[in-house]
């Protein structure tokens, strides 16, 4: 995994500077000179999203209609040129970099909620709508869109699309492939389809489930038709303080055995807690272990007696202290010490690495018990910061990205957790994505019998490989880097 | 049988063993898709096995449609080829279960009953009260994609189901997804199973989340109305209110008659944990006289402390009576039972109430229902068809007409009603709509399907199901011709 990725856009320099000028030429034509960039200083700030990884595009595209988006992947293909849709460029798995180069497709100018229906709790949004904006305009009416990624504030539905996204509060309510319905695609030959319908249940197979978390690899999103959830009468945030980890663990499992659903439930360990309370003061004692943020919701007497279980469980297990917020100030100040933990710990060291590994959940303390281990074999102060009611793991990894040789310390660490997800019967990424990231240990999961159904999957829609080539499939089974296009021409090998 | 036939069965035997092979008549005409008879039955032990019959289907170029116990086998189009039953039920073990993290893997051939006795013992369960219950399988339950009552609040398969293994149309054994709640490694491809009638894959094993059982102290509440407005105006103040029933669904005079004077034929096992599932309960007791034959009913269930019942029980009450309710009940652990088994068999009481039911299933907007509803019904008086209807909350709704003969005349009339039902459903001035809704046929007699398309208007988005199919079966051996499109 990690593969240093200085290699991307080789495909593209190879072809020589004449066919590239021509396509900036024509996309200026098609869109206006303001809607394309293509100098490098400009192109500088597409090469990198919220990964480790590193790609630069040969052009950037601001369409404003789907009719644009279909024009732009038709005269792409005609100049052979690999196409990448991306939102914010806030994905953590090298999803929405143009690991080849070639042309990327910035969803910022679709921006529009295009409806919101209060009596049948549906909206219809374009790509570049940021999460966080649908809720905004969902929550006067009682809604609210409830996939919540931590960078929900920049965060655009169209990436939540490509990457399934999950968030805190996903653990009762479903990562985003539960709440999208429908959506408008444009494949890869510039053809517009629509899959799914408004209701959701149309006969048929369910493409919808297949778009969604496909990474960008099968089709552009255009337009998505999304759920909206009713917001709840009572909610009650509270903060267990640990002075062990594994007692934090502990009340984990025993919460999800009892039978209570939490609406979230966030586990910082100490080391993780000092950093973020330094910077943010949300309250954390930063003398103790773990704490666990648990937030439940429902009906008031519902949330009275779940609340009520919880801090029975905590307790049980050795909790110094129950807290529960007092009031939405109090509740806010926990959740954005949660939410902007990973900027507190940038002031730390000049980079962090956040993995994403999925565990069954009983299996949570072992696990917080190896991720130790293993940071210490390596050298590596080792936090944790995660979705502790789904399993979902995010270890940190801070390091020097100046430093070759820690650098490579840092991911070999990072394989071994995520190796060691896996042999407890965990999953390779629970709401990152493969993207470039981890293509390359997706055969630890699948064998070649799976690799040859997904790509036929994938070339069911995108049989050339002009789309976000070098992604989810490892690169010796992948596309994008050992195929020639088909179209003639222009066809200069990948290689 | 043709000389081919017997040909290729014997090379069956051969390669899979003849202990596992079924050719004599009687046998293969339990397995007979709508009148048409398989020329031989596999009933294989292993993944191995099955990943066999399928090359052996390939390489022989027959047709193979994978079963459970068939309950739900006349879902689709007629196939339009049939050589090998594949019989599932001899893969029935539960092969994981982690009760602390929720999370089961389950041969497809297990029953579903079994299934959630397993779970029942650790308070959890699986949300699928579907249809034929007590004889339904997992693997017939997810590729028929029928859904349960329960989905209002847990959802329907496409929530839940975390993974699955399953050979594809060239005999690969394949997977994806896995048996963690939470995870985005690779494609969704488990999520294309449900409602596939065995058209892509041959499912093997499937993995779930479970849920918590709604154990001790779940009420159901009955509302009547003389009309359907009050209770579809009921269903929306619900929506539009903090409470969040596990259930509710709104029951037409017709069918609350059906309700109230029969018993289903599927022998019943407890689905809730609060009966005593140890001591054989074979069907289900009747409904009691808060029931009201004659006019529609909201029927919806809830779970909680004392005191959450309390406020559901004092909500739901003065919420129907603003839309002046004749009566309402509130059904304890002995009365309810009674409505809810009834409410699961909606679908198989309705086939049992006429010699040639028809059952829609309608996907539409709840906005949309109350004309929905209007037009339904005129549809069926104007033909002087009776007719009946569940509609579920979240907009799925059952349509069934009951004529009371089955005969060429009644197939004539049945087509012109269902052809009328899929064109109001779809289409709004003449145009098809994204934002309309869609209507399919379930359940009808043979006679029907050979006149219309059980699946209604065509879809937009057939070609790219075409694509998928050609994927996963590129020899187009899997249930051919049954699904949407001639698939």
């Amino acid at each position: 995994m990690l593969l240093n990725s200085h290699y991307s856009a080789f495909g593209i320099h190879t072809r020589g500077h004449t066919m590239n000028s021509g396509l900036v030429q024509e996309l200026g034509k098609l869109l206006g000179e303001a809607s394309v960039l293509h100098k490098p200083e400009d192109l500088l700030l597409y090469e990198y999203d919220g990964s480790v990884e590193k790609a630069r595009p040969n052009v950037v595209v601001f369409p404003t209609t789907t009719e644009e988006v279909s024009r732009i992947v038709k005269l792409a293909a005609k100049f052979n040129a690999p196409i990448v849709g991306r939102g914010a460029g806030t994905g953590l798995s090298g999803g929405a970099l143009a690991r080849t180069g070639g042309v990327m497709l910035v969803f910022a100018r679709m921006n529009r909620i295009l409806e919101i229906d209060t009596e049948n709790q549906r909206a219809i949004v374009q790509p570049g709508v940021v999460n966080y904006e649908l809720t905004r305009a969902a929550e006067p009416h009682g809604l609210y869109f409830a996939p919540d990624p931590s960078s929900w504030k920049s965060c655009t539905i169209g990436g939540n699309v490509a990457e399934n996204a999950g968030g805190p509060h996903t653990l009762a309510y479903g990562v985003t492939t539960s709440h999208v319905t429908a959506l408008e695609l444009v494949l890869p030959d510039g053809e517009i389809v629509r899959v799914g319908s408004k209701h959701g249940e149309a006969p048929g197979y369910d493409l919808t489930g297949l778009f969604v978390g496909s990474e960008g690899t099968l089709a552009l999103v255009t337009e998505i038709t999304v759920k909206l959830s009713r917001k709840p009468e009572a909610v009650k945030t509270l903060l267990a303080i640990f002075d062990s980890v594994d007692d934090a663990a502990e009340s984990v499992v025993e919460i999800t055995a009892r039978a209570i659903t939490p609406a979230a439930c966030e586990m910082l360990d100490g080391w993780t807690l000092r950093v973020v309370e330094d910077y943010i003061h949300a309250g954390f004692p930063v003398d103790s272990a773990a704490v666990l943020l648990i937030e439940v919701e429902g009906l008031t007497e519902a949330v009275a007696a779940q609340a009520a279980v919880v801090t029975e469980v905590c307790n049980t297990h050795s909790a110094r202290e129950v807290r529960v917020a007092r009031d939405s100030i109090e509740r806010e100040l926990l959740w954005k010490g949660r939410k902007n933990a990973f900027g507190a710990l940038g002031r730390l060291a000049p980079s962090n690495y956040v993995l994403d590994g999925v565990i069954p959940r009983s299996k949570l303390p072992q696990t917080l018990g190896r991720i130790q281990q293993i940071g210490t074999q390596f050298g590596f102060q080792i936090g944790n910061i995660f979705h502790a009611g789904d399993g979902n793991l995010h270890p940190i990894v801070l390091y020097d990205p100046r430093d070759a040789a820690q650098f490579e310390r840092a991911m070999q660490a990072s394989t071994e957790i995520i190796r060691y997800c896996l042999e407890v019967g965990g999953a390779l990424t629970g709401e990152h994505g493969v993207g470039m990231e981890k293509s390359e240990l997706m055969p630890l999961t699948f064998s070649d019998v799976d690799f040859d159904l997904m790509r036929r999957v994938h070339d069911a829609f995108n049989p050339d490989c002009a789309l976000n080539p070098g992604k989810i499939f490892p690169l010796n089974k992948g596309c994008g880097e050992i195929r020639i296009r088909k179209q003639s021409g222009a066809a200069t090998a990948h290689l | 049988m043709t000389m081919t036939s017997v040909e290729f069965t014997v090379r069956l035997e051969a390669a899979i063993g003849a202990s596992y092979v079924q050719t004599d008549p009687f046998s293969r005409a339990a397995y007979a898709v709508d009148e048409i008879i398989p020329s031989a039955v596999a009933k294989p032990s292993s993944p191995e096995q099955i990943a066999e019959v399928v090359r052996f289907a390939t390489l022989e170029k027959l047709a193979l449609i994978p079963s459970g116990n068939r309950t739900k086998i006349a879902i689709g189009m007629p196939p339009a080829r049939y050589d090998i039953a594949l019989d599932m039920t001899a893969l029935n073990q539960i092969a994981h279960y982690d009760p602390g993290d929720l999370t089961l893997s389950v041969d497809a051939g297990t029953p579903l009953a079994k299934l959630n006795a397993t779970l029942l013992d650790h308070n959890q369960f699986l949300p699928l009260l579907v249809p034929w219950y007590s004889l339904s399988t997992i693997g017939g339950t997810i590729a028929s994609g029928l859904h349960s009552p329960l989905q209002q609040f847990y959802g329907t398969p496409r929530d839940f189901l975390i993974g699955a293994e399953f050979i594809d149309g060239t005999g690969s054994l394949c997977k994806s997804g896995g048996r963690v709640v939470k995870n985005v490694t690779g494609y969704d491809l488990h999520k294309l199973l449900i409602g596939s009638l065995g058209s892509l894959a041959v499912i093997t094993r499937l993995s779930f989340r479970t849920f918590p059982a709604p154990i001790a102290g779940s009420r159901g509440f009955v509302a009547s109305f003389p009309n359907a407005e009050g209770a579809l105006g009921l269903r929306r103040a619900i929506a539009e209110s903090s409470l969040t029933p596990l259930t509710h669904d709104i029951v037409s005079p017709e069918l609350a008659q059906i309700f109230a004077t029969r018993t289903p034929n599927t022998p019943e096992a407890a689905a809730f944990a609060n009966l005593d599932r140890r001591t054989a309960q074979t069907s289900l007791p009747p409904i009691g006289n808060w029931f009201h034959p004659r006019e529609w009913q909201l029927c919806a269930a809830f779970a909680g402390t004392p005191e959450v019942l309390d406020r559901y029980a004092r909500e739901l009450t003065l919420l129907a009576e603003r839309f002046r309710a004749t009566s309402t009940t509130i059904l304890d652990d002995t009365t309810r039972p009674a409505v809810w088994g009834r409410l699961r068999e909606s679908l198989s009481m309705l086939l049992e109430a006429s010699p040639a039911t028809v059952i829609l299933k309608i996907a539409a907007l709840p906005s949309q229902h109350p004309a929905l509803l209007a037009s339904l019904c005129q549809i069926a008086d104007h033909a002087a068809v009776p007719y009946a209807l569940v509609a579920r909350a979240g907009g799925t709704l059952y349509f069934a007409l009951l004529p009371a003969l089955a005969n060429d005349e009644t197939t004539t009339v049945l087509a012109h009603c269902a052809g009328q039902i899929f064109h109001s459903v779809s289409t709004a001035a003449g145009q098809i709509l994204a934002n309309r809704g869609h209507a399919t046929i379930l359940f009808a007699p043979l006679t029907l399907k050979q006149r219309i398309s059980v699946w209604g208007v065509p879809r937009r988005d057939l070609p790219e199901m075409r694509r998928l199919k050609a994927a996963f079966d590129p020899q187009n051996i899997l249930a051919p011709g049954r699904f949407a499109g001639e698939i």
